[in-house]
C-alpha cells in the first residue's frame, strides 16, 4: 500500500466495524409512541378492575353509614331478629348470617373432604385416560348455572332427605347447603389438583425409593407439599358457599331466623338481598339502605377469609 | 474399620446380585440389551457410558423405579441374593424390593419436612411407632451419613435450610435408615461442589462396610476413585464389565479405551 497509512486506516472501521452510533436513529419516536400507547391501553385495564372494586367498596360504605345513621352498630349486630319492613323493625344481622354460616358449614362438610379426596384420586392414582374422561365432567359440574342447582336443591334432593326424614320441611339449610357443596367440589378439587400435581416427581421417587405405597406417598409427602395450594382451593370454597345466592334462596326460604340447625328453613344474607332487591322499595327508604349494610357485612366475611388463606398460604408455605 | 484385605471383610464378600440378560422398554424402544453381569457384595460397582447409554434407566431397574411410569417393560433376571428372588418378575412386589434395595437421587431431594422427619419417613412408612427406636435409628443413619455432628442441635429445621451438599448426605441418611442391602447412586454429585463432592466420596467408601453400593457417574475419574468394579456401557448395551484399576489401565474393549480417555461422549 502506498497510500498516507493512517488516512487508510481510518477508512477502514467505516467499511467493516458497526454502523455510527446515531443518537435518534430512524423511527425511534414512532416506536416509543407505540409502546407508550400499548402501555396506557395496559394500564387502563388494570385501572378499570382496581377502580371498579373501589367504586363498589366505596358506595357499599357510603350507603352503610347512611344505614348506620338510623340504626346503631350495636343493634345491627347484637339484636337477633332482621324485620327491617316491619312495622316493628328489627335490624339484626346475626339472624342473617346463621342462616349464611350454617349453609356454608354444611357445603364444606360435603365439599372440603369429597373435592380433597377426589383431587388426591386424580392426581395420584387416576391413570392418564380416567383422567382425561373424568376432568371434563367435572368441569361441567362447575359450569351448571346455579339457578339449576337451586331447583335441583328444592325439587329432588330435600323430596329424598324427607323421605328419611319426615318432618323436614320443603324449604330447608341441609338441602340447599348440601347441593352447594357439591356445586363446590370442582373448584376444591381442581385447584388442590393443580397443587398436587405441582410437587416435583422427584420428591415421589424419594419417598417410593424408600418402600413407601402410593397411599403414604399421596398422604404423607405430596399433600403436606402442595398444602398452601390445598388451603387456598378450601378459602374460596369457602369464599363461594358464603357469597353462592341463587340455591340458598331457591332451596333455604326467605325467612331470617336465628338458627343453626340445618334442618330449619332459614334466609342468608345473600338470600335477603335478592328477595328485597326484587321488591320495589323506596330508593332511600331504610329497606333500601339495608342492602348495603347486609352487602357490606357479605364483603368483610369473604375478604376476612381471603386473608385469612393469605396467612394460612404463608405459614404453610413449603418451598421445594 | 475394616480395610478390603481383613479376614472379616473377605467372609462377608460375595455376590449380592445376578444381572442375567436384562432387557428394558420403554415404550417400544428397547433401553436395555441383554445386560449380564455380576454385583459383588460390599463393593461399590460404578456404571459409566456417554449420555443416554442407558446406565440411569439400568439403575432404575435395581428398586423398580420404572413402574411408577406407564409402558414400560422388563425382561430377564436381576437376582438378588442370599434368597435368589428375581426382583424384576412381575410377580414380585416393588414395595417390597425398594424395602431392601434403597436410592439416592441426582438433585438433592429432600422432603418439605424437618431433618429428623425425612430420615425418620422409611421407619414411619414401615409402620415404626416406637418413639426410642426411631431417635436411635435417626441418629446411626446421621452419624452413617457423615451429618450429625453438623445437624445434631437442629433436627427440627426444615431440611431447605441445609446447604445442597449437606442435603445430598441427608438423603444418604434418609435411605440408609432403613437398613437397605443395596444402596443405589444416580449421580449423586452433579449437582455439587467439589468440596462437597470429595465428601460424598469419602463417605461412599465408609459405606460399602455395611452396603453394597451401585453408583451411576459422569465422572470416569470418580469412577475410578469410588469403585472396585466397573460397567461401561454404550447404546443400551453392556460393553465391558471388569475390575476398575483393569478397566481403567487395560480395557479390552477399543470403544471402552476410546470413552475413558475422552475421545467421545
Amino acid at each position: 500500500m502506498n497510500g498516507i497509512p493512517w488516512k487508510e486506516a481510518a477508512a477502514q472501521p467505516a467499511a467493516v466495524g458497526p454502523a455510527p452510533w446515531r443518537a435518534t436513529p430512524p423511527g425511534r419516536w414512532r416506536r416509543a409512541l407505540g409502546e407508550a400507547a400499548i402501555e396506557g391501553l395496559l394500564f387502563l385495564a388494570a385501572l378499570v378492575s382496581v377502580a371498579t372494586t373501589l367504586a363498589i367498596v366505596a358506595i357499599l360504605v357510603w350507603e352503610s353509614i347512611v344505614f348506620f345513621r338510623s340504626v346503631p352498630l350495636i343493634d345491627f349486630l347484637t339484636d337477633t331478629q332482621w324485620t327491617p319492613l316491619f312495622d316493628d323493625a328489627h335490624f339484626g344481622i346475626i339472624a342473617l348470617l346463621s342462616g349464611t354460616l350454617t349453609t356454608t358449614l354444611v357445603a364444606l362438610v360435603v365439599a372440603i373432604p369429597l373435592g380433597t379426596i377426589l383431587a388426591i384420586y386424580l392426581s395420584e392414582f387416576a391413570g392418564y385416560r380416567v383422567r382425561e374422561f373424568a376432568k371434563p365432567f367435572l368441569e361441567l359440574l362447575g359450569g351448571i348455572p346455579t339457578i339449576i342447582y337451586g331447583y335441583f336443591a328444592l325439587l329432588f334432593v330435600t323430596p329424598m332427605l324427607q323421605k328419611l326424614y319426615p318432618e323436614l320441611p320443603g324449604f330447608n339449610m341441609l338441602s340447599a347447603g348440601l347441593v352447594m357443596g357439591i356445586m363446590i367440589v370442582p373448584y376444591v378439587s381442581s385447584l388442590s389438583e393443580d397443587a398436587m400435581r405441582g410437587v416435583p416427581m422427584d420428591m415421589r421417587e424419594a419417598s417410593y425409593a424408600v418402600g413407601a405405597t402410593r397411599l403414604q406417598t399421596a398422604l404423607f409427602v405430596v399433600t403436606p407439599a402442595a398444602l398452601s395450594g390445598i388451603a387456598s382451593s378450601y378459602i374460596l370454597g369457602i369464599s363461594r358457599a358464603v357469597g353462592e345466592t341463587m340455591v340458598v334462596a331457591i332451596a333455604a326460604g326467605m325467612q331470617p331466623k336465628l338458627t343453626f340447625n340445618p334442618t330449619e328453613p332459614a334466609a342468608t344474607i345473600t338470600a335477603y338481598i335478592v328477595q328485597v332487591a326484587l321488591g320495589d322499595l323506596p330508593h332511600g327508604s331504610i329497606g333500601y339502605q339495608t342492602i348495603f349494610a347486609a352487602g357490606l357485612t357479605l364483603m368483610l366475611i369473604t375478604l376476612l377469609f381471603n386473608i385469612l388463606g393469605h396467612l394460612l398460604r404463608k405459614r404453610f408455605r413449603e418451598v421445594y | 474399620m475394616n480395610t478390603p484385605s481383613t479376614p472379616a471383610h473377605a467372609a462377608q464378600a460375595g455376590l449380592k446380585a445376578l444381572v442375567r440378560s436384562l432387557n428394558f422398554w420403554y415404550g417400544d424402544f428397547q433401553a436395555l440389551k441383554n445386560i449380564d453381569f455380576p454385583v459383588e457384595q460390599n463393593r461399590v460397582t460404578a456404571l459409566i457410558g456417554p449420555s443416554g447409554c442407558g446406565k440411569s434407566t439400568f439403575l432404575r431397574c435395581f428398586n423398580r423405579m420404572h413402574d411408577l411410569y406407564p409402558n414400560m417393560r422388563y425382561a430377564g433376571e436381576i437376582l438378588l441374593y442370599p434368597d435368589g428372588v428375581n426382583i424384576v418378575d412381575r410377580h414380585v412386589d416393588p414395595i417390597e424390593v425398594r424395602m431392601r434395595i434403597s436410592m439416592v437421587f441426582q438433585k438433592p431431594n429432600p422432603f418439605p419436612k424437618s431433618i429428623y422427619e425425612n430420615v425418620a419417613y422409611g421407619l414411619r412408612v414401615r409402620g415404626v411407632r416406637n418413639r426410642q427406636l426411631i431417635d436411635e435409628k435417626v441418629e446411626e443413619a446421621l452419624r452413617s451419613a457423615a451429618l450429625w455432628n453438623e445437624v445434631q442441635d437442629r433436627l427440627d429445621d426444615l431440611a431447605f435450610n441445609l446447604s445442597g451438599g449437606q442435603q445430598q448426605r441427608l438423603c444418604i441418611a434418609r435411605a440408609l435408615a432403613t437398613d437397605p442391602e443395596i444402596l443405589l447412586f444416580d449421580e449423586p454429585t452433579s449437582a455439587l461442589d467439589p468440596i462437597a463432592t470429595a465428601r460424598i466420596e469419602e463417605l461412599l467408601d465408609e459405606l460399602k462396610e455395611r452396603v453394597t453400593i451401585l453408583i451411576v457417574t459422569h465422572n470416569m475419574q470418580q469412577a475410578a476413585r469410588v469403585s472396585a468394579f466397573t460397567a461401561f456401557m454404550y447404546l443400551g448395551e453392556l460393553i465391558e464389565f471388569d475390575d476398575t484399576r483393569k478397566m481403567f489401565t487395560n480395557p479390552s474393549s477399543k470403544l471402552t479405551e476410546e470413552y475413558i480417555t475422552g475421545r467421545f461422549g
